[in-house]
C-alpha cells in the first residue's frame, strides 16, 4: 500500500523520508515539485499526482506536505485519511506539528511511523495504543532518560491492541475522576449581498476529556436527539443502542477524544448570530475606493459574541487601505491583499465599525467583484441548534465522577458576499 | 535535544565516531549512536557503511536500541545481504519468545529484510506464526505473507495455503490483514472466500477501520460475481437459479418469480450500513461505493448524507469525495439534489475543489432548480479567480444545452459578459456562445451581429477565431457585416495569431462561395498573404483552399463540391461532463480519481446472468452443539431458546458451526473471564454450581459464537487468545444452536469431546425445502383503481426481524396513469408488528414492482390488516397467513426427533388417521404435499413408511413435529407441538392435503 513517505516543507525541501518497502529514490518528488510550482497556492496542489511508476498522494497541513508514494491501486482516501492520522498523532505527541518539532524528535517520529505501518498497511493508529508502545516525550522524561538510560519504548504489547476496547488502556487511575464534554457547533453560511442567507447549516461535535479510573461505562442522553440528522461516532459508541434509543452509550478512551460529530437537519432554520452592513465601492476612473463595514449581533439569545475576526481578500488593484476601526485593530498586507480586522467582543450598544478609504492602482479599471468577507466568532454558553445534553450516567465503577458540560457556538465557514 | 545535531553534523569523521560508539560497551552510548544513525536515515543520508557495527547490536537487551537496530536493518539489509544473514539466528530465537510482542516484532523484521536467501526460513516462520495463539502474531503473519510474496512470487501456492488457513481465523484483528494479503496475492481465488463470506460480514463491524476498508472493497468484488443484479426491471423473465437443488419442474416455475435478493447479498448490505457512521472517511467512502455498486437502486440514497458529511473534512478528502459525487450525480441527480446547497462554492475553496463543485452543480441542474443555480453562477462569474470564472461560463453553457428552456436566457447573459473587462471571461463566453449558437443559429443573427461589433475589442485569439468561424458559418444570416469583418481582417492579417489566421482564411473562402461579388478581391488578397506566411500550416491551408475555390485549369475535380465541403451543416458540439464515463472504474479507487487504470486495479465484474450456486457459502455443521444435555426450564426455555435462535438465524449460515462443541465451551469458560458480560456469567455459574442458570440469551449467543481456530483446541488457550474471540458479536451473531441455557455442569462437561457425538443438533435451515409459487391476492385491480397487489410467502428468514415472516408483495399498475408514492400508512390490526417496505416512488402503467415486508403474526393465523396507500388513495387490505407459513424448517436427526417427540406428548399431541389413495404411497409425492403446504424441514428417516418433518414457529420458536406413518390403505398423522391450536390447525390442513389424490 503505502510505499514511502516524504515530508516536504514550504520551501520545497525534503526534510524527512521513511520507507516501508524497498527505498524509493527521492527524485520521485520532482513530479511533486513540478505540480507545486504549477499551483500558485500550496492549497491548490492536487492531492493525487500520477508519475510514470508511482502515484503521489499528499496532504498539506501545518505548512508541511506529507507525500506518500504509492505503487499500485489503493483507495486514495485510505492514504489521505492515514496521513491525516499521522499528522494528528504528531500533534498529539509534540504539541505542534512543525518542521522544527519533527526534526527535534526525529527518533520518536521514526519509531511512531514504524509502529503505525507495517509493509505499508496501517498497524496501530489508535493514540492510546501508540502511547503505550512509545511514550510521548516530555521534558522530565528526556532528562530522566539521559541520566538513567531508560527508554521511551514500552516492553509489553499494549493491552488495548488485543482487547475488546482497543481505544482504552487498562489500569487507568486518577485521584480526581472527571468527565468533561464540550458541545461545539459551527455555523457554515453564505450570506448574500442583501443580507439574506444563501445557505446555512450547523455542524457540531462533542469533544470529551474523560479522566476516569478503571473501566467506566458511560451513557449520555440528549433532551432533543431528533435534532441530530447525520452523525458519525468514535468507535467506542455502541451503534445499536443509538439506533434504538438515541442514547450514546460507550466505554470512553482515556483522555481527549472526539465522541461524536453531527449535522443538524437542514429543515431547521439556522439562526445567524451576526449581521454585516457593508459598503465597499470603487469608482470608475478614480484612484480611491470607499470601505465601510459595520458588524452587529442578531439572534444571539442574549449571549455575547466574542473573538470576532473579520478577514477579506481585497481586489488586486487595491494598493493600500487607510481605515479606522471603532474598536480592535486591523492589518492590511499589500502583497497578499489580505485585510484582517480583530474586532473582539461585539457590544450591542456600540456597534464596531471599520471605515476609511482604499487607494487603487492608478489607471486600473474598477474591479468587477467586491471582496467576500469571512467572519469568525465565538458565542460561549450556547449551542445554536438548541441541542441540550439531558444527563450523563456512569456504570461499572463505584466512585462519583465530576461531570461538566460546556456549550459553544462558532463560525465555521462563514462568508458574506458583498 | 541532540537531534538537531543529527541533521547538521554529517561528515565522514562523524561516521567514525558513530562506529566507535556502537562498538563501545556502554549502552547509553550505543543508544545515542543509534539515534544519530536513525537521524541520518531520516535525512536520506547513506549510513550503510555502519552496517557491521550496527548488526552486532541486534541481540541487545535494551528494547529501544533493539527497535532502532531493526529500523536500520530493514532499511539496509537489501544492500548488505551477506552481513544481514548474521542477524537471522537472533530473530529465529525471538520467534519462540514467550512475549507475543517480541515474537511479532521478530517476524515483522525477519519478513521485512528483503534477502532472497532466507525465503525458506520466512516461509517456515510464517506457517508457524499463522497458528500462533496470539492473534497479534497471526496478524503479523498475514502481513508477512505479502512481503514474502513480493520477494519471491514462486511461493504463491504455499502462501495461498496460509491465507486459506488465516481466512478461517475468527479474530477481528486478523481479518483485515489477511484479506489484504488475499487481495495482494490471489485476488482471483474467490473460492477461498465462499465459506468465510458470512463470517466476514458478521465480523466487519468489529474489525479495525483500515481492515474494514480492505474487506469491504474485496466483498464488493465478490458480490458482483456471486449475486444476480438487483437492478433488473421487475417482471423481466431472467432465469433465476435460486433453488437449484429442487427438481427441474419447479425450477421452471421459479423463472417467472420476481427478483428476490439472496439473503447473503442482503447480509452484506445490512452489515456494512452502520459503518456509514464511521469517523474514518475511507470507511464511509468504501461503504458508499459498495452501496453504489451493489444495492438496489432505491436503497442507494442512504449514502448521500454521509458523503455530504465528508465534505466538512480536510481539503484532500473533499477532493476525492467530490470526484465521486460528480460521477454519481451524472447518473442519479435525485440523490444529491436536496443537498445542492452543500456544493455552493466559497471564495476560500481551493481551485480544484471549486471546479469539482461547479461540475456537480451543473450535473444537478434541472428545470426546477436552474434559476437558483444560475443565480449562484452569476456570483461565480464575477469571481477574482479568473480561471474559475471561465469554468463557470462553460458550466453555464452546459446547463443551457441541457435545459432548452433557458438557452435564450443563458445566451443573453453570456452576451452581456462579452463586455466584461477580463479577457479570459470574454474569450470563454465567445467560445461558449459559439457552441450554443450552433444549435439554433437562425434565431440569433442579432447576437452574431453583436459579436461582430465587439470583434475589434476582443484580443484573445481563441475568441477572435470563434467569432470569425461564426460569421463564416452563418454569413448568410449577416450578409452585410461579414464582408466588412473580412476587410478588417485583411488589414490586420499579419499581426494575428495562427489560429485566427486559419479562421480568416476559412472565412474568406466561405464568403467567396456565397458572396463572391463583394469579396473576390479580398479573398485573393488574403490567400496571397497566407501563401507567404511563416507558418507552414497556414501556407498549406491557403494552398488547399485556393485549389478548392479557384481551381486551376488542370485540377478542379473537387471544386464542384467546394460549397458542399465548406458549408456543410455541422453538428452542434455536445457539451458534456468530464465525469461522463468515469463510472467504468469502481468508485473510490485510485483509478477513478485519475480516470485511467492504475497498476493493480482489479476490474469490477458485471453481474452474472445466473446466480452461481449459493450453497457454496453454507458452512456445514460438523458436530453441532448439544441441546438435550442442556437443561431447559420448562416455562422460559422455549422463550429464551427462541431469542437466541433469533439472533443466530439472522446470521444465517455463519462460520461458527464448524467448531466442535468442546472448542466452543472451552472458549466459553476461558474467555468469559475477560469480557464484562462473560465475567458475570462465570461468576454466576461458579456461585451456584448445582443450579440451572439462565444466561441472558444474547450473552450466551455471544459465548457460543466465540470460537477458536481448530489448531488451538488441544492447548489451553491463553488469556489473550480468548479475549478477542469474545468480541462483541452483535446480537445478530452466528451460531445456530438451539440452546441458550447452559447449566454450569454442561459448561464443564463440554470440555470432553465425548459429549459432542451424542448431542443432537437442531438447526434452522437457511433455505426452505420448497417454495410454493402460489400467490394470494391482496388488492384486486378493480378495487385498487388500477393498482393490483399480490402477496406471496417467500419462506425466507425475514431480514428485518427474526420473529417476522417475510412476505413479498408484487404491485402492478393496470391503470393508465402513473401511481406515485405507494406505501403502507396505517397498521390497523393490533398486536402485529409489521415492517413496511420502503415507499415506491412511482409506478408507471403496465409496470410492476416487487417489495418485501415482514409481518410478525404472533403464531396465529389472524390476518394482518393495514392500509395500502398511493398518493391519491388508500385501500384497506389484509394478509392472511396459512398455518403452514408460520413455520421455519429445522433439520434434526431421527433420534432427536423421537426425543423431542417424547417430550411433547399428551395435550401437545394431536393425531388423525387418513385414507390415502394407493398411488400416493411412495414417499416422494407425500413429501412434496407436506412441504408444499407447510414450511417444514424433512427429517431423514430410516423406515420407508414413516415420514418425519420438523419445523419451528417463527415468532415463538416452539418446535412443531409432524410424523406420517403409512399403512396399507391409509396413514396415521401425528402433530406434536406445545402450541396446541397451531397443532390442530396444521393437522386439519395436512389431512385435507394428504387425502386428496396426487
Amino acid at each position: 500500500m503505502i510505499h514511502s513517505l516524504f515530508l516536504v516543507n514550504a520551501t520545497g525541501d525534503i526534510f524527512l523520508e521513511k520507507h516501508w518497502k524497498s527505498a524509493v529514490s527521492r527524485s520521485v518528488c520532482d513530479y511533486f515539485f513540478e505540480a507545486q510550482e504549477r499551483a500558485t497556492e500550496p492549497e491548490n496542489v492536487p492531492p493525487v499526482i500520477p508519475t510514470p511508476h508511482h502515484y503521489l498522494i499528499s496532504v498539506f497541513r501545518h505548512r508541511i506536505f506529507f507525500v506518500a508514494v504509492i505503487q499500485s491501486e489503493v483507495p486514495p482516501l485510505f492514504v489521505i485519511e492515514f496521513l491525516h492520522r499521522v499528522v494528528d498523532t504528531f500533534q498529539d505527541y509534540f504539541g505542534v506539528c512543525t518542521e522544527a518539532a519533527i526534526k527535534d524528535n526525529v527518533v520518536v517520529v521514526y519509531e511512531l511511523l514504524e509502529e503505525m505501518l507495517d509493509n505499508g498497511f496501517p498497524l496501530a493508529t489508535e493514540s492510546n495504543i501508540l502511547k503505550e508502545l512509545i511514550k510521548p516525550p516530555t521534558i522530565l522524561r528526556t532528562v530522566v532518560n539521559t541520566i538513567t538510560g531508560s527508554t521511551n519504548v514500552g516492553e509489553q504489547l499494549p493491552t488495548g491492541q488485543l482487547s475488546v476496547v482497543p481505544w482504552r488502556r487498562t489500569g487507568v487511575k486518577y485521584t480526581n475522576n472527571e468527565a468533561y464534554f464540550d458541545v461545539v457547533e459551527e455555523i457554515d453560511a453564505i450570506i448574500d449581498k442583501s443580507g439574506s442567507t444563501v445557505t446555512a447549516e450547523i455542524q457540531g461535535v462533542i469533544d470529551a476529556c474523560v479522566k476516569l479510573t478503571g473501566m467506566p461505562d458511560l451513557t449520555l442522553s440528549f433532551m432533543n436527539p431528533r435534532l441530530l440528522d447525520d452523525v458519525s461516532f468514535h468507535p467506542c459508541v455502541r451503534f445499536k443502542r443509538w439506533e434504538a434509543e438515541r442514547i450514546l452509550s460507550f466505554i470512553p478512551p482515556d483522555g481527549n477524544f472526539r465522541l461524536l460529530s453531527y449535522h443538524v437537519s437542514s429543515q431547521n432554520l439556522v439562526a445567524i448570530p451576526v449581521y454585516v452592513k457593508h459598503n465597499i465601492t470603487f469608482r470608475e476612473g478614480s484612484s480611491q475606493g470607499r470601505f465601510d463595514l459595520t458588524l452587529g449581533p442578531k439572534q444571539t439569545m442574549g449571549k455575547v459574541v466574542e473573538s470576532v475576526l473579520v478577514s477579506s481578500r481585497l481586489p488586486r488593484v487595491v494598493l493600500n487601505a487607510n481605515l479606522s476601526p471603532s474598536q480592535g485593530t486591523y492589518t492590511f498586507d499589500p502583497v497578499t491583499k489580505l485585510l484582517t480586522w480583530d474586532v473582539g467582543k461585539i457590544n450591542p450598544q456600540k456597534l464596531p465599525s471599520l471605515k476609511g478609504s482604499m487607494s487603487l492602482q492608478a489607471g486600473a479599471s474598477k474591479p468587477d467583484e467586491n471582496p467576500t468577507i469571512n467572519i469568525q466568532f465565538k458565542i460561549p454558553q450556547m449551542a445554536v441548534s438548541g441541542l441540550k445534553v439531558n444527563r450523563l450516567d456512569m456504570y461499572g465503577e463505584k466512585y462519583k465522577p465530576f461531570k461538566g458540560i460546556k456549550y459553544m457556538t462558532m463560525a465555521g465557514k462563514f462568508q458574506v458576499r458583498t | 535535544l541532540h537531534s538537531q545535531q543529527y541533521f547538521w553534523q554529517i561528515t565522514l569523521r562523524m561516521n567514525e565516531d558513530l562506529k566507535e560508539m556502537l562498538e563501545s560497551s556502554k549502552e547509553s552510548l550505543k543508544l545515542e549512536a543509534m539515534k544519530r544513525v536513525v537521524g541520518l536515515i531520516a535525512k536520506g543520508k547513506n549510513a550503510s557503511e555502519l552496517f557491521p557495527a550496527v548488526v552486532k547490536n541486534v541481540a541487545n537487551k535494551n528494547l529501544e536500541l533493539k527497535k532502532l537496530v531493526y529500523v536500520y536493518l530493514v532499511r539496509y539489509a537489501e544492500e548488505q545481504q551477506d552481513l544481514a544473514l548474521l542477524s537471522i539466528s537472533t530473530f529465529q530465537r525471538a520467534l519462540k519468545d514467550p512475549n507475543q510482542l517480541i515474537r511479532a516484532s521478530a517476524l515483522r523484521v525477519l519478513s521485512s529484510i528483503r534477502v532472497p536467501i532466507i525465503v525458506p526460513i520466512m516461509m517456515l516462520a510464517i506457517k508457524e506464526a499463522a497458528s500462533d495463539l496470539s492473534p497479534y502474531v497471526r496478524k503479523t503473519a498475514a502481513h508477512a505473507i505479502q512481503k514474502l510474496y513480493s520477494l519471491d512470487a514462486d511461493q504463491k501456492d504455499h502462501l495461498i495455503e496460509v491465507i486459506e488457513k488465516l481466512l478461517k481465523d475468527k479474530s477481528t484483528l486478523v481479518a483485515g490483514s489477511v484479506v489484504m494479503a488475499f487481495e495482494e496475492v490471489c485476488p482471483d481465488r474467490i473460492d477461498l472466500i465462499h465459506r468465510n463470506y458470512r463470517k466476514l460480514c458478521n465480523l466487519l463491524m468489529d474489525v479495525e477501520e483500515w481492515g474494514q476498508v480492505v474487506i469491504i472493497s474485496m466483498l464488493t468484488r465478490y458480490a458482483r460475481t456471486q449475486f444476480i443484479s438487483p437492478w433488473k426491471e421487475v417482471g423481466s423473465s431472467d432465469e433465476k437459479a435460486f433453488y437449484e437443488s429442487d427438481e427441474e419442474k419447479r425450477k421452471s416455475a421459479e423463472e417467472t418469480k420476481p427478483y428476490a435478493m439472496d439473503p447473503d447479498h442482503r447480509l452484506l448490505l445490512r452489515s456494512t450500513k452502520p459503518l456509514l457512521q464511521s469517523r474514518n472517511t475511507a470507511v464511509v467512502m468504501s461503504v458508499a461505493q459498495l452501496y453504489w455498486h451493489l444495492a438496489p437502486k432505491h436503497e442507494v440514497n442512504i449514502i448521500t448524507k454521509s458523503l455530504v458529511r465528508l465534505l466538512r473534512s480536510h481539503r484532500e478528502v473533499q477532493y476525492i469525495v467530490l470526484q465521486n459525487i460528480a460521477t454519481m450525480s451524472i447518473q442519479r441527480k435525485g440523490m444529491f439534489e436536496p443537498f445542492m446547497k452543500s456544493f455552493y462554492v466559497r471564495s476560500t475553496d481551493a481551485t480544484h475543489i471549486k471546479t469539482l463543485k461547479l461540475e456537480i452543480l451543473t450535473n444537478l441542474a434541472n428545470e426546477a432548480n436552474i434559476s437558483t443555480v444560475l443565480r449562484e453562477f452569476q456570483t461565480y462569474v464575477k469571481s477574482q479567480d479568473k480561471a474559475f470564472a471561465a469554468a463557470t461560463i462553460q458550466a453555464i453553457g452546459r446547463c443551457a444545452t441541457n435545459i432548452s428552456e433557458i438557452t435564450d436566457t443563458c445566451l443573453n447573459g453570456l452576451v452581456l459578459l462579452l463586455s466584461n473587462r477580463d479577457e479570459t471571461v470574454v474569450a470563454e463566453s465567445v467560445v461558449v456562445i459559439r457552441k450554443l449558437l450552433q444549435t439554433q443559429p437562425s434565431e440569433h443573427s442579432d447576437i452574431i451581429k453583436h459579436m461582430a461589433k465587439l470583434f475589434d475589442n476582443i484580443t484573445v485569439p481563441m475568441a477572435r477565431a470563434s467569432i470569425l468561424w461564426l460569421i463564416g458559418e452563418y454569413c448568410e444570416h449577416v450578409p452585410k457585416i461579414a464582408p466588412d469583418v473580412l476587410r478588417k481582417m485583411a488589414k490586420t492579417f499579419h499581426n494575428e495569431e495562427d489560429i485566427v489566421k486559419l479562421q480568416t482564411v476559412s472565412l474568406a473562402a466561405k464568403l467567396y462561395l456565397t458572396n463572391s461579388k463583394q469579396t473576390k478581391l479580398l479573398t485573393q488578397y488574403i490567400l496571397n498573404l497566407g501563401k507567404y506566411d511563416q507558418n507552414y500550416d497556414i501556407r498549406d491551408r491557403t494552398r488547399f483552399i485556393r485549389q478548392l475555390i479557384v481551381p486551376s485549369e488542370r485540377g478542379g475535380a473537387l471544386s464542384k463540391y467546394a460549397r458542399r465541403i465548406l458549408l456543410a451543416p455541422k453538428p452542434a458540439p455536445v457539451l458534456q461532463s468530464a465525469f461522463k464515463d468515469r463510472d467504468r472504474f469502481q468508485l473510490g479507487t485510485l483509478s477513478h480519481t485519475l480516470n485511467s487504470k492504475a497498476t493493480g486495479y482489479l476490474e469490477l465484474s458485471d453481474w452474472p446472468p445466473m446466480a452461481p450456486d449459493q450453497s457454496v457459502r453454507n458452512v456445514e455443521v460438523a458436530e453441532a452443539v448439544s441441546r438435550s444435555t442442556l437443561a431447559f426450564d420448562s416455562d422460559e426455555g422455549p422463550k429464551n431458546g427462541h431469542s437466541c435462535e433469533a439472533g443466530s438465524r439472522s446470521g444465517s449460515g455463519s462460520g461458527s458451526s464448524e467448531e466442535s462443541s468442546s472448542e466452543a465451551s472451552e472458549s466459553d469458560s476461558e474467555s468469559s473471564s475477560d469480557s464484562d458480560s462473560g465475567t458475570e456469567q462465570k461468576k454466576q455459574s461458579e456461585a451456584k454450581p448445582a443450579q440451572k442458570v439462565h444466561v441472558k440469551p444474547f450473552l450466551s449467543c455471544k459465548l457460543w459464537c466465540s470460537v477458536l481456530a481448530p489448531s488451538q483446541v488441544e492447548e489451553k488457550p491463553k488469556k489473550e487468545v480468548s479475549l478477542l474471540d469474545l468480541d462483541d458479536f452483535s446480537p445478530a451473531a452466528v451460531t445456530m444452536t438451539k440452546s441458550s441455557i447452559l447449566s454450569p455442569s454442561v459448561l464443564s462437561d463440554l470440555h470432553g469431546l465425548s459429549l459432542a457425538a451424542s448431542s443432537p443438533a437442531i438447526q434452522v435451515c437457511v433455505s426452505p425445502v420448497f417454495v410454493p409459487v402460489h400467490t394470494y391476492e391482496l388488492l384486486h385491480r378493480m378495487t385498487g383503481k388500477g393498482l393490483a397487489a399480490q402477496y406471496h410467502f417467500s419462506r425466507q428468514p425475514c431480514i428485518y426481524d427474526d420473529r417476522m415472516i417475510s412476505v413479498q408483495l408484487t404491485f402492478s399498475n393496470n391503470g393508465d396513469h402513473t401511481l406515485e408514492n405507494i406505501h403502507i400508512s396505517e397498521k390497523t390490526s393490533a398486536g402485529q408488528n409489521i415492517h413496511c417496505f420502503s415507499p415506491i416512488e412511482c409506478l408507471e402503467p403496465e409496470k410492476s414492482v416487487t417489495v418485501s415486508m415482514g409481518v410478525d403474526f404472533n403464531d396465529s393465523t389472524q390476518a394482518a390488516s393495514f392500509q395500502l396507500c398511493t398518493k391519491a388513495e388508500g385501500f384497506n387490505v389484509s394478509i392472511q397467513p396459512a398455518v403452514g407459513e408460520l413455520l421455519l424448517p429445522v433439520t434434526m436427526s431421527e433420534q432427536d426427533f423421537s426425543k423431542e417427540q417424547g417430550k411433547l406428548q399428551g395435550m401437545n399431541e394431536s393425531s388423525a388417521t387418513i385414507a390415502m389413495t394407493p398411488e400416493s404411497i411412495t414417499s416422494q409425492p407425500l413429501h412434496r404435499k407436506v412441504v408444499n403446504m407447510a414450511n417444514v424441514g424433512v427429517v431423514p428417516s430410516g423406515q420407508n413408511n414413516v415420514h418425519r418433518f420438523a419445523a419451528k414457529l417463527v415468532s415463538s420458536g416452539a418446535l412443531v413435529l409432524v410424523c406420517v406413518v403409512q399403512k396399507d390403505s391409509g396413514a396415521q398423522l401425528t402433530v406434536n407441538t406445545e402450541k396446541t391450536i397451531i397443532g390442530s390447525m396444521l393437522l386439519r390442513e395436512l389431512q385435507t392435503v394428504l387425502s386428496q389424490g396426487s
